[in-house]
């Protein structure tokens, strides 16, 4: 009978109720696509780590994982690597940022496609003058490029020569000694990626890298990927509560407001139940009920707008951002909304619950 | 078992005293009052002599200042709010001038709220079903109270108060809002109630018609009967 009633008062005024719910599920579907994105970027990274094909990567000393780390590796470095027993191909890349979480990734095509398999090109070919630019599918979507196109980053414009499926470490590829050159660091690399002739010596190999090359960071790919998580990026974690403590606050703000109109707006209703018996605890009852509702209802569109958040990233923006819909944390923003519900009800609960019945059942 | 049985309602100097601020608003000075089971009284009195307060006072919604007040053998005078207000869960039913319904639910479901607080099983058969016939709303329940007319509200009202079988029904102006004829059929409902199920019934009323109604009149002035 108590529900009868919460979800009659939520239909009476249900242009509030929506408004209110949606405000709280914006709160949701900001948690989930923040959530989203981190673990949608990391994972986009890992896969697209794998998609060079190697075996073994080599990181500058004191880099992290993520991160666009300077390129200080010298070039010599990789001669030295290629020499080594067992290892069949080594490439090096260099990575120059440009913008955002944006990139553009100097490789030596030769090496990088022996070891990658080689680009698969939709349209256009690899670069041959010095002004030209491979770029991936989700990238010329985004910028809504194609080949012939002229692109500016790095203070130049760049012609589109091919457009590649994605998923091979970058999104924009220029030719290395070019992009070390304008970046001003001619015989720098940020990366050296490296296949072992047997994957039985991958192990052997790696022993090695770690002796020969002390400081450096040496991975084996699945190890590299695996370190790519939410948990070992900093920054992530503590960005994802500062966002999930503001869900809280504006769900709170958004339930009090909401609920204080309504138990002004109800005075009579309030007075009416204790006449009839109703403890205050009853009244409080409807009221936390009222907030539950909104919160739940708004968790649910939050969520479904995760989706619409999702095809508008992949829509606009799949060359810069990745979002993956993360189920696990749909309680935990859920959990999130229904705190801030709750917290919001409380005070006009209690207000509703000791208020004067006699004075709202004047006539007057 | 006594020859004479103990009153349902033994008030004995009665003083309510609000307090608005720094302004103090005496509205009930020392009312005795005695009411046995069955009774129809009409209480009648100007605006501001204290019929609705004293109202308040008995159905537990408001604590009396000083005096004593025993509905059906449990004293109000000294009880918490919350014991209060289980005695007028069980006790007392309220119809007020302005009907008072819960304007989201549907006639039926207001009546059910008062069954669901009183924790009462919300059948709809026997006594229930007898009474609501009696009232001859049966066929509006389903409607909100924004569209039934006034003494459709007011005998949905009614319903909901007697729906619990209270010892005590207190009716404030119960035809204050409504034309000669509805006044009349509201009224007539009342009585029956009275004669047919024994109801105790304290009515508040202007109208001296209505007050022909009651088996007994009391007049108020001042915060006392006189
Ligand atoms: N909640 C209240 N707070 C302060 N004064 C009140 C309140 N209710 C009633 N009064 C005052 O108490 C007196 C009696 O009021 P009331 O019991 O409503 O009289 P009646 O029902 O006979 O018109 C009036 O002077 C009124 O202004
Ligand atoms: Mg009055």
């Amino acid at each position: 009978m108590i529900n009868k009633l919460v979800i009659a008062n939520l239909k009476h005024r249900w242009i509030r109720t929506i408004l209110s719910s949606l405000a709280v599920g914006v709160q949701v579907t900001m948690i989930l696509t923040i959530v989203g994105l981190s673990y949608g970027m990391l994972d986009d990274i890992g896969q697209r780590s794998r998609g060079v094909g190697a075996d073994i990567l080599i990181r500058p000393p004191g880099s992290s994982i993520i991160g666009l780390s300077s390129a200080n590796i010298p070039e010599k470095l990789l001669d030295f690597v290629r020499k080594l027993p067992h290892v069949a191909i080594a490439t090096g890349t260099t990575v120059h940022p440009i913008g955002g979480p944006n990139s553009v990734t100097g490789i030596e095509l030769e090496s990088f496609s022996a070891m990658s398999g080689g680009f698969r090109y939709i349209e256009g070919g690899p670069f041959r003058q010095p002004d030209e630019v491979v770029i991936d599918q989700f990238w010329a979507r985004q910028n809504k490029l194609k080949v012939g196109d002229y692109a500016s980053f790095m203070d130049r414009k760049w012609r589109v020569c091919g457009i590649v499926e994605p998923g091979k470490l970058a999104r924009m590829f220029l030719p290395i000694k070019l992009l070390q050159d304008l970046s001003a660091n001619t015989g720098k690399l940020t990366m050296i990626y490296v296949k072992v002739d047997e994957h039985e010596n991958l192990q052997t190999v790696i022993d090695g890298f770690k002796k020969e090359l002390p400081g450096y960071q040496i991975y084996s790919l699945e190890e590299f990927v695996s370190l790519i998580s939410v948990d070992n990026v900093p920054g992530v974690k503590p960005f994802i509560y500062v966002v999930i403590g503001i869900s809280i606050f504006v769900g709170f703000l958004v339930v009090f407001n909401s609920m204080y109109t309504a138990v002004l707006e109800r005075t009579r209703e309030i007075g009416i139940l204790k006449a009839l018996g109703a403890t205050p605890q009853m009244v409080l009852s409807v009221l936390l009920r009222e907030a539950v509702v909104l919160a739940l209802v708004g968790s649910v569109a939050g969520i479904l707008l995760t989706y619409v958040a999702r095809w508008a990233i992949m829509h606009y923006v799949p060359g810069s951002l990745t979002q993956t819909i993360v189920p696990n944390w749909w309680p935990i923003a859920t959990g999130v909304s229904l705190m801030g519900a709750l917290l919001g009800a409380l005070y006009p609960g209690w207000k509703a619950a000791r208020q004067d019945a006699i004075e709202a059942l004047s006539y007057e | 078992m006594s020859e004479t049985p103990k009153p349902l309602i033994e008030v004995t100097g009665l003083t309510k005293t609000y307090h608005m601020g720094e302004v103090e608003v005496r509205a009930l000075r020392g009312v005795d009052l005695k009411v046995r089971k069955g009774e129809f009284i009409a209480i009648c009195g100007p605006s501001g002599s204290g019929k609705s307060t004293l109202f308040y006072v008995l159905g537990g919604l408001a604590s009396a200042t000083t005096g004593s007040v025993l509905i059906d053998g449990h004293d109000l005078s000294n009880m918490s709010d919350g014991e209060r207000t289980q005695i007028r869960r069980d006790l007392v039913g309220f119809v007020f001038q302005r009907y008072n319904l819960l304007p989201t639910l549907s006639a039926m479901d207001n009546i059910s709220m008062a069954q669901f607080i009183a924790g009462k099983p919300q059948h709809t058969e026997g006594w229930f079903k007898r009474s609501l016939e009696m009232l001859g709303v049966g066929h509006r329940l389903g409607h909100k109270p924004r569209s039934l007319s006034g003494g459709e509200q007011q005998r949905i009202a009614i319903a909901r108060a007697i729906v619990n079988q209270p010892a005590l029904l207190l009716a404030d102006e119960p035809t204050g809002n409504l034309d000669t004829e509805n006044s009349e059929v509201v009224l007539k409902l009342l009585r029956d109630l009275n004669e047919r199920l024994g109801q105790t019934i304290l009515m508040i009323t202007h109208n001296p018609e209505a007050a022909a109604f009651a088996h007994r009149i009391i007049h108020m002035r001042d915060g006392r009967i006189v």
